[in-house]
């Protein structure tokens, strides 16, 4: 147990250091820019007051909303201190909304949507392309260029694509929204069932555009495998071709297991652009109306809620991963 | 290098990849010489104009006809007048008058049109039928009946000094003009958008553009990726910690969210489609120097780099004749991929509203939000949302079938 404490400190250890370089990122990005961005803000907030003054007034509340009359590392502080208070300040598109509560009302529905889908499609994607590499001939030669042309469509393509087919023409699925507009969100079965529908087409459209990708991975995976030395020699040694498979499939999962970790940040950026298709309630239909607003707090809050929920997914992955790597338990034993 | 390139092109993936992509750059080339002019030129004053060749009325009228009698030409006619809510709508009228049609196929227009003129009257009342909905019927009777009619349509010009209406001419139902005599017939295989632009036109330009921001985008994370992989990987020591913790905070936080951050930064005026180009490819550079740089850790070593050491070469040279020609076809290969991303990338970008400055030039992802905007996918006008995808797709799919095929050649374990 010892050797995994030292391979989960150093994980964690990372995942702290990459969190703080997320967290300066996220505050100084928009403030390395040459312009002024509350001068900005105030240009957009005071277009059509006449009075300098006003303008004036306009321009030091938010000044000091944001604290930028302050050195810029007072602001840093001023800004992580909030940051574990839980305080992200006040939208300006949805004011007097609180950004945090925007953020908690919008963060469920992405994290349902988005959890299930990959790990679905990823999963439906490693099967078929294990199943590809084993069987070869007809098969192979269907999916390899199918799963290509798929893991290609982008997500909003493919999310059009299945509302246009399914909502608009056939009918058989809702346009947009996460629940009927004349509902309001409660625990009863009518808006369990139209959540449940409304959840129909953002899933799938995430499910169809990662099955390609990881169906193409996992099938190179496992040929590279099957032609490994060891499965050589233990087809000489006799064992059956059964046991075989699958000591060659649990090995092809695991560089699959690292894919999904590096993968996730670009998969959920795909798959926020699908909300917006979509109207779902989730983070990138927040993220959508705060930037076609200028919404600064709310932008610099999903930006950094993503971030963070991208951070957990891909530490949790290195968690798993140091559990069924017998590779990573051997060279942990081995210290 | 000879071999190297014959090898390439004997793989079929490359090959199909290859000229696929070299069909769209082709098309890029050679549709402006046809259809010249500034692709973001509004012809429409309407939106959404449907695919297909548009006549000018005007011109047609004024073009010398031809008499052709043609049998089929009123059944023509009604089939386009009589729209699936039209016969519909009819059904409803036997309905609610009380006739019985029996098994009526309502795509059968004559015994349709047949019971319709047998049956209706204008005085008929039938219970519970608005006063909207009889007027309704009895606009499409009138149309009907004048399709039935042996009519000649008169064509009026007004007398400037009285007023009156003076008779220049009749169409009959019998007059046809030949296409290529008229003179304005403008095709638009695409339709028009929102703006009522030529789409197809539009859609050639911005995949030109998009196609140059992903070469840009590629071009930057390479150059970046190639030399930290190099720096880290030959260099080593103090240098190869310091890359190394950038590049894997890096390759965590997605490069999405870094995106949006600085394009919102660096506002709307400001980001050009070559700034958002140089941006992305600020932000997807970490896969590549990551491969190099194990690459070189393991080409480090190898005695032909140990004997160039000994030579006394310099850490340039070394680097540009015993370690890049071992690497080259990583970095190819990474390039191809950087290129796809970055064009999915400003894409995606564009759709969130922070993509390209949009006056100037139309790219892939602005086509998309201008059409997302404007509710094209539920509104059915296809032709303004789907070609897009479709292109970027092409696009994307053609590289990545490139890459697929330069991997068997230099994996041969992967090869079929």
């Amino acid at each position: 147990m010892k050797g995994y404490r030292k391979y989960f400190g150093k994980k964690i250890l990372w995942f702290l250091l990459t969190l703080v370089a997320a967290v300066i990122l996220n505050f100084i990005l928009p403030r390395l820019m040459p312009a002024d961005p509350v001068a900005a803000i105030t240009g957009k907030m005071a277009s059509g007051m006449t009075d300098a003054s006003a303008v004036q007034e306009v321009y030091k509340r938010y000044e000091a909303e944001f604290g930028t009359n302050k050195p810029l590392f007072q602001q840093f502080l001023i800004f992580v201190k909030n940051l574990f208070r839980g305080v992200l300040g006040t939208s300006f598109s949805q004011y007097p909304r609180k950004v945090s509560d925007i953020i908690s009302s919008a963060i469920g529905w992405t994290i349902g949507l988005q959890l299930p889908a990959i790990l679905v499609g990823w999963l439906l994607g490693n099967i078929l392309g294990a199943l590809a590499a084993y069987i070869r001939k007809g098969f192979d030669k269907v999916l390899l260029p199918v799963a290509l042309f798929l893991s290609n469509v982008p997500a909003f393509g493919m999310a059009v694509t299945l509302l246009v087919i399914f909502a608009v023409n056939l009918k058989i699925a809702p346009v947009s929204g996460g629940y009927a507009f004349d509902l309001l969100p409660s625990v009863s079965w009518k808006f369990f069932q139209s959540v449940i529908s409304h959840y129909q087409l953002p899933f799938w459209s995430v499910v169809l555009v990662s099955i390609g990708g990881q169906a193409i991975g996992m099938r190179s995976m496992s040929i590279y495998e099957l032609n490994a030395d060891y499965v050589k020699y233990a087809r000489f040694l006799g064992i059956k071709d059964r046991k075989i498979v699958g000591y060659v499939f649990r090995n092809a999962m695991l560089p699959q297991v690292t894919g999904l970790a590096l993968s996730i940040g670009t998969m959920i950026g795909g798959a926020l652009v699908a909300e917006i298709i979509f109207s779902y309630p989730g983070l990138g239909s927040t993220m959508y109306s705060a930037v076609t607003a200028a919404d600064y707090p709310l932008i610099s809050a999903t930006t950094l809620i993503i971030t963070v929920m991208v951070l957990i997914v891909t530490f949790l992955l290195d968690i798993i991963y140091g559990f069924i790597d017998p590779r990573v338990k051997a060279a942990q034993f081995d210290v | 290098m000879k071999h190297t390139l014959r090898q390439v092109f004997h793989s079929s993936k490359f090959l199909v990849g290859f000229i696929i992509f070299l069909l769209i750059l082709l098309t890029i080339w050679i549709y402006p010489f046809f259809n010249p002019g500034n692709p973001l030129e509004m012809i429409g004053v309407g939106t959404f104009a449907r695919p297909g060749s548009y006549v000018s009325l005007y011109d047609a009228l004024n073009t010398s006809t031809e008499t052709l009698r043609l049998a089929d030409a009123d059944d023509k006619r009604l089939d386009k007048l009589l729209s699936d809510t039209d016969r519909i709508s009819m059904l409803d009228w036997f309905d609610s008058a009380g006739v019985d049609v029996g098994d009526l196929d309502i795509e059968d227009t004559d015994t349709l049109l047949d019971l319709w003129f047998a049956n209706y009257s204008s005085d008929l009342k039938p219970a519970g039928m608005t006063n909207a909905k009889r007027n309704y019927y009895k606009r499409l009777n009138n149309s009907l009946m004048q399709v039935r009619a042996a009519d000649t349509l008169t064509i009026t010009d007004v007398d400037e000094a009285t007023g009156d209406p003076v008779t220049k001419g009749t169409v009959t139902k019998t007059d046809y003009v030949n296409i290529g005599q008229v003179a304005n017939v403008k095709r638009l295989p695409l339709g028009t958008d929102n703006f009522g632009r030529d789409v197809l036109k539009e859609l050639v330009s911005a995949t030109g553009t998009s196609i140059i921001i992903g070469l840009i985008a590629g071009v930057v994370a390479t150059l970046i990726g190639l030399t930290l992989g190099l720096l880290a990987g030959y260099v080593g020591g103090l240098a190869d910690d310091i890359i190394m913790f950038i590049t894997n905070i890096f390759t965590v936080i997605p490069s999405f969210v870094l995106l949006i951050l600085i394009s919102y930064s660096i506002g709307q005026e400001q980001r050009g489609a070559s700034v958002v180009a140089i941006v992305i490819g600020f932000t997807s550079w970490t896969w590549t120097a990551r491969s190099v740089r194990s690459q070189v850790i393991s080409l480090r070593n190898r005695d032909h780099v140990n004997l160039s050491k000994l030579s006394g070469h310099s850490l340039v040279r070394i680097i540009a004749t015993d370690i890049l020609p071992y690497i080259a076809s990583y970095v190819v290969m990474a390039f191809i991929l950087q290129v796809s991303s970055g064009i999915l990338s400003e894409a995606q970008l564009s759709l969130l509203g922070l993509g390209p400055k949009t006056t100037v030039t139309p790219t892939l992802g602005l086509m998309m939000n201008w059409a997302m905007l404007y509710s094209a996918h539920t509104n059915g006008s296809w032709w303004a949302y789907f070609p897009v995808i479709l292109t970027i797709t092409l696009i994307s799919f053609s590289l990545n079938l490139m890459n697929t095929g330069l991997d068997q050649v230099f994996n041969p374990t992967l090869r079929d």
